[in-house]
């Protein structure tokens, strides 16, 4: 049986299924996001000022991201319109370009996963905490390499003109007290000419040689993953959720280009449409990312 | 991106790049303002996400061609924007200083 209107246009709706059928699945969409969202308002709102930890994200790195994403939502419009003009060839080549800036965009998100996973925050047995990159972890000590400060942003630094102390990994007023105490124990350390630092709040950029901790000496050691604070999990989810969504699109996108393709030769029109509402998919993907790029890197 | 409104396919082309251009400005516009003082934490957070609204209409107006689609689109949208405002609106209630989440008493209370 023959699928109905996949080319031509309902007389009620005015389109054809398939895009009907993607802007209600966007709509759903935006649901999902939006409740990820406003969860990630009330967490954000309600962390005390100061406290909130987002330095730990490399600004840099997801700049790049973002425009990578942002090249591949113009060569999927560009591989439509070239559709449209019956340029195979060209299509061909910009939708390769999108599948290859989808595939740069995740290998970006594993490196700052992979970056997290490898922080460490290490809080010993006199209350000093080590920050850093495990370089080595063996059964009687663990070699750090410690965080340098980070660059502040501006409402961090409206938070510090208010007089509020930084302790970045705080995650609860008892952490904050917790936090505040080991930089006490770090300037005293500090004088004695320990190399143990907290780099959120000391120089860390004097401590620029790797932090041998003995194995005996922890009482804590955890990385920076989606259990190390509110802030981490809700990053997490968020950005998980999202690259999850550009691994998904990317697949399709894949596939009508490859084996997908030879409908080109027998129902273009069809073909062109599919590429349209994949492109939607797509497109929505880079608007989720243009609104979770500066609330989660930047604010 | 419907068909029905592809009238010059290269002038498209050419409005294509030109946002793609705009989005990639908007970007680094973002980052470069978040390490500006606005004088208050809000003025920051309306600065970037007035950045980002307007990042957004570009590429739902001209990517995903809103600016020119069928009414049934239009209507979808308008059923997202509604429940999605609702959605934010329990938020922004939820902060009020007056809110009943504020006063667990008030709470006991009501149960």
């Amino acid at each position: 049986m023959e699928i109905p209107y996949t080319v031509r246009e309902r007389e009620d709706t005015g389109l054809y299924n398939a895009k009907l059928g993607i802007w209600l699945f966007l709509a759903s969409e935006v649901m999902l996001f939006g409740a990820l969202f406003s969860s990630y308002i009330l967490l954000r709102v309600g962390a005390s000022p100061g406290t909130w930890p987002h330095h730990l994200l490399n600004v840099f790195l997801e700049t790049l991201n973002t425009i990578v994403l942002i090249l591949s939502s113009v060569t999927v419009v560009l591989s439509w319109a070239f559709l449209k003009m019956n340029q195979f060839g060209k299509y061909r080549a910009t939708q390769a370009i999108t599948i290859l800036c989808a595939i740069t965009f995740i290998g970006i998100k594993s490196f700052e996963y992979r970056d997290k996973f490898l922080h460490y925050e290490i809080i010993k047995n006199d209350g000093t905490i080590v920050d850093g990159h495990l370089i080595e972890r063996t059964k009687d000590y663990v070699l750090i390499h410690p965080t340098p400060p980070h660059r502040e942003s501006a409402m961090e630094k409206q938070a510090e003109a208010k007089g509020v102390s930084n302790p970045s990994e705080a995650k609860s007023p008892e952490d904050t007290a917790h936090a505040t105490k080991s930089v006490e124990a770090t300037a005293a350390a500090k004088k004695e000419g320990a190399t143990t630092t907290n780099p959120a709040v000391e120089n860390a950029g004097e401590h620029e040689e790797p932090v041998k901790v003995m194995t005996s000496d922890i009482k804590k050691m955890e990385n920076y993953g989606p259990w190390h604070n509110t802030y981490l999990a809700i990053y997490f989810t968020l950005t998980g959720l999202h690259a999850l969504h550009v691994i998904g699109g990317a697949l399709v996108i894949g596939y009508i280009w490859g084996p997908g393709a030879r409908m080109w030769k027998t129902e273009p029109e069809r073909y062109t449409n599919r590429v349209e509402v994949s492109g939607l998919f797509w497109h929505f993907v880079d608007l989720v990312w243009i609104f979770l790029f500066p609330v989660l890197y930047l604010l | 991106m419907s068909s029905a409104h592809a009238h010059d396919p290269k002038a498209e082309i050419r409005r294509f790049i030109i946002v793609g251009v705009a989005l990639a400005v908007g970007t680094i516009v973002t980052v470069l303002a978040s390490f500006i003082n606005f004088g208050t934490p809000g003025a920051n957070i309306v600065v970037a996400l007035v950045i980002a609204c307007i990042k957004g209409f570009l590429v739902a107006g001209f990517f995903m061609h809103l600016v020119s689609e069928r009414v049934m689109i239009y209507t979808i949208l308008a059923a997202t924007v509604f429940f999605f405002a609702g959605l934010m609106y329990l938020i922004l209630w939820s902060l009020e200083p007056t809110s009943l989440m504020h006063d667990p008493a008030a709470l006991i209370h009501i149960r």
